[in-house]
């Protein structure tokens, strides 16, 4: 065997003065990366197998180590970079595409950071939250043209609603990509919260059935675990066309992943790889969109909200147009900072667009076109935190989905290494040892905290802007000014610049 | 109900099996909590000659492991064994403590012990070692105050600690 070019991305320095040699590190970390010697009596570690996790560094009881990035220097080059250099390294050694986790890392700009709220001043009164009730409940779902009313009450059923508690919603994240007890902690939190979780394109777990309120079932390209009960089992139904993190391409569930759970939970054989196609094979078109979307409605007896997930592309505005036509009463935009547990790297780190731009184009057009109503949009791809979320809203959605964010409120550390189901938190693998490091009672209280939090601060920016529901603030672009941004994106996002 | 009975009064450390991560970090705590250095890991672990054993110990066949210590029967066979009393059983919370001092380290306890979780400590007279509730640290057991992933757990006792249940639902 040659020699490997590819020198330890981190180093794990290990403060000796502080090392009690406990070996709680090597018991935690399924890369192997830390080893007990038992001639020496001592741990020892090998940062080449170090993803950066930081599990043995939080796990440390005497905070004994740190991982640093390796300080080994290329010969400087602007154009041959470090990451650049290592990538060929790899390919050259394995033949294979580059394959990576989580969400696209490159430093491309970010929207919501060159975009500032209002406040009231003298002109207007803010309003105190603390003090005056304040509201986020959220409804999507299709709005009718107008309202008829007879005798103080609505003269016609509404379309089917999704009722939200505030405008947030986990975002679809299967069995099989994450852990059971990752999904049950999120359908816990949704349901405590009063929120929405989705189940990806993984089926629904038995166990899970419970928090079907709470609870939006996916149809993708795969179809795994669709049945009529699977169907009637959530609040809404959901058809995934693709994803930010990797526009154009299907998904791959390696069959080490699909143990029983798995498999009884996706219908299909143990061991079995699930393959999810990169289109639907029965959605070439509009039209036939609109026909599963009316397939979903009927085997539902239209009372159950369909949405309709796409990634956000070059054309998304004239796409979303035709999909709030075919019948969708809510369209999920999935920018290209949205997260996955594998995609090929180069598909990732280049393929889609902005989901900041994409809204506003997005909800201009419908705007434009009189059929904004038909819809309720949802932004999705990187929400950070409570100010991207009513920036968002100010843009036009009418909610987010969040994922990395719950991931990260769950215990993930953003290594990327998804894809190698040697998750050390216990989200991104179904191997037992690793699983069961995810308490979903934690786990559930922690997100539900999140999601607290956010509601708060989002009251609090709310408040300031002299608003007092988020209603009153969907779309109202006025209330956002742009920082370092050029005339033509103001211009698509609809909104002016700063000191306008 | 008449009366309250002894048991809910009682507290022990109970186990969830499902999601103990094999850490041993409640060994290792428990360790330092039975040196002379309560609050210093370091100190504890780098400055003990011989370190205390731990009195909690790990149970493990992969996936499955749990932290198992002195369950405190009702009826302890420890106690029954001991013969220089002084593994005695607090009547009114019905921990099980052994009193060093007069231990003479002849094993009985550990021989009649149906759970193994009491240890032989050398280092400095032979005595028997047991979980005791972290008593002296103020009756909040290192083990579980530790524990990164609420693995372990204080519950009252429902029954008897003996029931094959081994503990209250949480």
């Amino acid at each position: 065997m040659s020699i490997n070019y590819l020198t330890p991305e981190f180093v794990i320095e290990r403060d000796r003065d502080r090392c009690i040699d406990c070996q709680v590190c090597v018991r935690q970390c399924a890369n192997l990366a830390h080893s007990f010697d038992e001639e020496d009596q001592k741990v020892v570690s090998d940062d080449s197998k170090c993803v950066n996790c930081h599990r043995c560094v939080v796990l440390c009881p005497t905070r004994a180590l740190t991982i640093k990035r390796n300080p080994l220097e290329f010969k400087e080059n602007a154009n041959w970079t470090p990451k650049a250099i290592r990538e060929i390294y790899k390919q050259a050694e394995t033949g294979g595409i580059l394959l990576t986790g989580m969400g696209n890392d490159m430093p491309y700009p970010i929207y919501w950071d060159h975009i500032l709220l209002n406040a009231s001043q003298v002109t207007n009164p803010s309003i105190d939250p603390l003090r005056e009730p304040m509201e986020l409940k959220t409804f999507l779902g299709r709005k009718p043209e107008m309202l008829r009313v007879e005798d103080g009450k609505l003269a016609e059923k509404l379309p089917p609603q999704l009722e939200l508690e505030m405008p947030v919603m986990f975002s679809a994240m299967s069995f099989g990509s994450i852990s059971l007890n990752a999904c049950e902690s999120m359908a816990r939190a949704a349901s405590e919260v009063g929120i929405m979780y989705n189940t990806g394109e993984g089926g629904l777990h038995r166990n899970l059935r419970k928090y079907g309120k709470n609870t939006i079932v996916q149809v993708a390209s795969g179809r795994f675990g669709v049945d009529p009960d699977y169907l009637q089992a959530g609040a809404a139904i959901e058809i995934k066309i693709g994803q930010g993190a990797k526009p154009g391409i299907g998904g791959h569930l390696p069959g080490e992943k699909v143990g029983e759970e798995v498999s009884a939970t996706r219908m299909i054989p143990i061991g079995s790889d699930a393959i999810s196609p990169a289109p639907h094979h029965d959605i070439y078109s509009i039209e036939d969109l609109r026909q599963l979307i009316y397939s979903l409605k009927e085997a539902t007896n239209y009372e159950k909200p369909v949405s309709v997930k796409i990634a956000a592309v070059h054309n998304v505005a004239a796409i979303c147009s035709g999909i709030a036509r075919a019948g969708a009463d809510i369209i999920a935009i999935d920018g290209y900072r949205g997260g996955t547990g594998a995609a090929p790297t180069r598909i990732r780190d280049n393929v889609g667009i902005p989901v900041e731009l994409a809204l506003a184009a997005v909800d201009s057009r419908l705007r434009e076109e009189g059929i904004r109503n038909q819809v309720s949009l949802v932004c999705a791809g990187s929400i950070r935190n409570s100010a991207d979320i009513i920036k968002a809203v100010a843009l036009g959605a009418d909610a987010v989905y969040i994922a990395s964010a719950a991931l990260i409120a769950m215990g993930c550390h953003m290594c990327q290494k998804c894809y190698t189901g040697k998750c050390n938190w216990g989200i991104a693998t179904q191997d037992p040892n690793l699983t069961k490091r995810l308490n979903p009672e934690i786990a559930s209280r922690r997100l539900a905290n999140l999601l607290h939090a956010w509601a708060h601060e989002m009251k609090e920016m709310l408040g300031g802007m002299g608003i007092n529901a988020i209603e009153s603030l969907r779309g109202n672009r006025l209330m956002l000014r742009g920082v370092g941004l050029s005339d033509r994106e103001l211009k698509i996002l609809g909104i002016k610049a700063a000191g306008e | 109900m008449d009366r309250i009975p002894d048991s809910a009064k009682r507290k022990r450390v109970y186990a969830r099996e499902e999601v103990c991560v094999g850490c041993r970090l409640c060994e290792v705590y428990c360790i330092a909590a039975h040196s002379s250095y309560k609050n210093d890991l370091i100190k504890a672990f780098k400055r003990s000659y011989i370190r205390p054993v731990p009195r909690i110990v790990v149970e493990e066949r992969k996936p499955i492991s749990f932290g198992l210590q002195c369950r405190h029967c009702e009826e302890p066979e420890c106690v029954k064994g001991c013969i220089t009393g002084a593994m005695q059983q607090d009547p009114e919370t019905g921990i099980v403590t052994n009193d060093e001092a007069r231990c003479i380290g002849c094993w009985t306890c550990i021989l009649a012990c149906p759970y193994g979780v009491i240890m032989r400590d050398y280092r400095e007279k032979k005595v028997a070692a047991k979980c005791d509730f972290c008593i002296e640290n103020g009756g909040e057991p290192a083990c579980v105050k530790n524990c990164p992933n609420e693995a372990l757990y204080i519950g009252d006792v429902r029954e008897s600690c003996d029931d094959a249940e081994g503990g209250p639902d949480k």
